[in-house]
């Protein structure tokens, strides 16, 4: 669900030139520039390599953290429908990891690797998760809200040049609209309920609105690292473009639901056609990114108990896989 | 962390019958069995399959991408494997 302009943390990322020989990086950027895929074993610049391992394990993490947020709810969902339809949204997003570690194992890095990084704290996921769901209706902003922003993210991803990458994206987006929707139906819900109930979804929208913009990372001022990802097409828009399509077409969801986005500059511009909306509180961005998001510890914790519990698990199902090869093979 | 990952397996999935098995992705297991399951659970969770294949991935021989244009060049000058290569006069029908 949530890939994050996450590429740019890491500062600029250099290729080894002196392997790649001019002739070959070009030959390459005209593959690129024909619209032709790149497959897991055709040459690649290593910058190309590293950036795409950066950017697919980071959005397979963020995946896999971001089933906390909402399994926090699961065993308190409000009626049983509900419950089997959460317990369905966070199987699909284990399911999104897998599509995705697998995308970033064609790239030769392994599945132990990636999954070290996470827990090391080396590797990023998305910030959204580190806030708290504090109530139900924070399980309907995060559907309408983080999926929302995630599927406008996501969609152009579908065309990135890393055929892997694409077809994982495929994937992911044709899932993702159920996503969306389930959030959007908790709000209506809500919406249409008691006072305290559309209270709660209030609530809910003022807390998840601004980290929802969050998403799309940095203002493309800022933004150094996106015009080698365009040039290569693993990105199609900037930053700020997908921000705005996303505040575009939400903000009239939220008057349907007779929600109050919680930004006092927000106005549409006849003009230009597009919401106005205030500058994002990036200090806030980046405390979060750094690890001091209200949630940070928790999430890496529990992930790590997760891991550190299964690993008999995983240990005994080999143990026991080897045995059979070696009965078989004596037998 | 485990001593050692478990064994990476590629997926194929038949989405329906009459069509031929299709790539789909990969999933690690211990042994075959858990990589059907694992497959199962990751590829078909809204009936995308009524049959799959896994296959240890160490176990699938590939062409080499920087071969390609020697290893398919035979098929490059053999123009006359295709129908429109003959021209066949506008008076002759069902041919």
């Amino acid at each position: 669900m949530y890939t994050q302009g996450l590429d740019q943390q890491h500062g600029a990322e250099t290729g080894r030139h002196g392997e790649e020989t001019a002739a070959q990086l070009d030959a390459f950027q005209a593959r690129i520039d024909d619209e032709e895929k790149i497959e897991a074993k055709d040459w690649m610049p290593e910058a190309y390599r590293r950036t795409l391992v950066r950017q697919i394990s980071q959005h397979a993490h963020s995946e896999i953290i971001g089933m906390q947020p909402e399994g926090n709810w699961l065993t308190r969902a409000p009626t049983l429908k509900r419950k089997a339809i959460l317990l369905a949204k966070v199987q699909d997003e284990a399911g999104h990891g897998l599509y995705l570690y697998s995308a970033a194992e064609t790239l030769g890095v392994s599945r132990d690797q990636m999954v070290a990084d996470l827990l090391s704290g080396k590797a990023k996921y998305s910030s959204i998760f580190n806030y708290p769901t504090l109530t139900w209706a924070d399980i309907g902003a995060i559907g309408w809200l983080v999926d929302g922003a995630a599927i406008m993210n996501q969609i152009p991803l579908c065309r990135c040049s890393y055929g892997p990458y694409s077809r994982a994206m495929i994937r992911v987006c044709k899932e993702e609209s159920f996503h969306q929707r389930q959030g959007f139906d908790i709000m209506l819900t809500l919406c249409r309920g008691t006072e305290a109930q559309k209270a709660m979804a209030q609530d809910a929208l003022n807390r998840f609105w601004w980290p929802s913009l969050m998403m799309f990372g940095p203002n493309d001022a800022n933004s150094k690292h996106s015009a080698q990802s365009m040039a290569w097409k693993i990105k199609r828009f900037s930053n700020d473009e997908l921000r705005q399509k996303f505040v575009d077409i939400t903000v009239p969801q939220a008057e349907f639901l007779g929600l109050r986005i919680p930004d006092d500059k927000l106005r549409f511009d006849e003009e230009s056609g597009h919401y106005r909306f205030s500058d994002i509180d990036w200090t806030e961005f980046h405390e979060v990114l750094a690890g001091n998001g209200p949630c940070n510890r928790e999430r890496m914790a529990k992930r790590r108990t997760a891991h550190e519990d299964g690993a008999w698990v995983r240990e005994a199902a080999r143990a026991y896989a080897e045995k059979r090869t070696s009965a078989a093979a004596a037998a | 962390m485990s001593k050692q990952e478990w064994p990476l397996y590629e997926v194929f999935i038949r989405s329906r019958s009459g069509l031929a098995h299709r790539h789909a992705g990969s999933v690690h297991a211990a042994d075959d069995q858990m990589a059907l399951d694992h497959a199962r659970d990751t590829y078909t969770r809204r009936k995308e399959g009524v049959s799959i294949w896994v296959v240890r991935s160490d176990r699938i021989v590939a062409s080499d991408p920087a071969e390609t244009a020697s290893f398919f060049e035979p098929a490059e000058d053999k123009i006359y494997r295709h129908p429109t290569f003959y021209e066949i006069p506008d008076e002759v029908e069902n041919l």
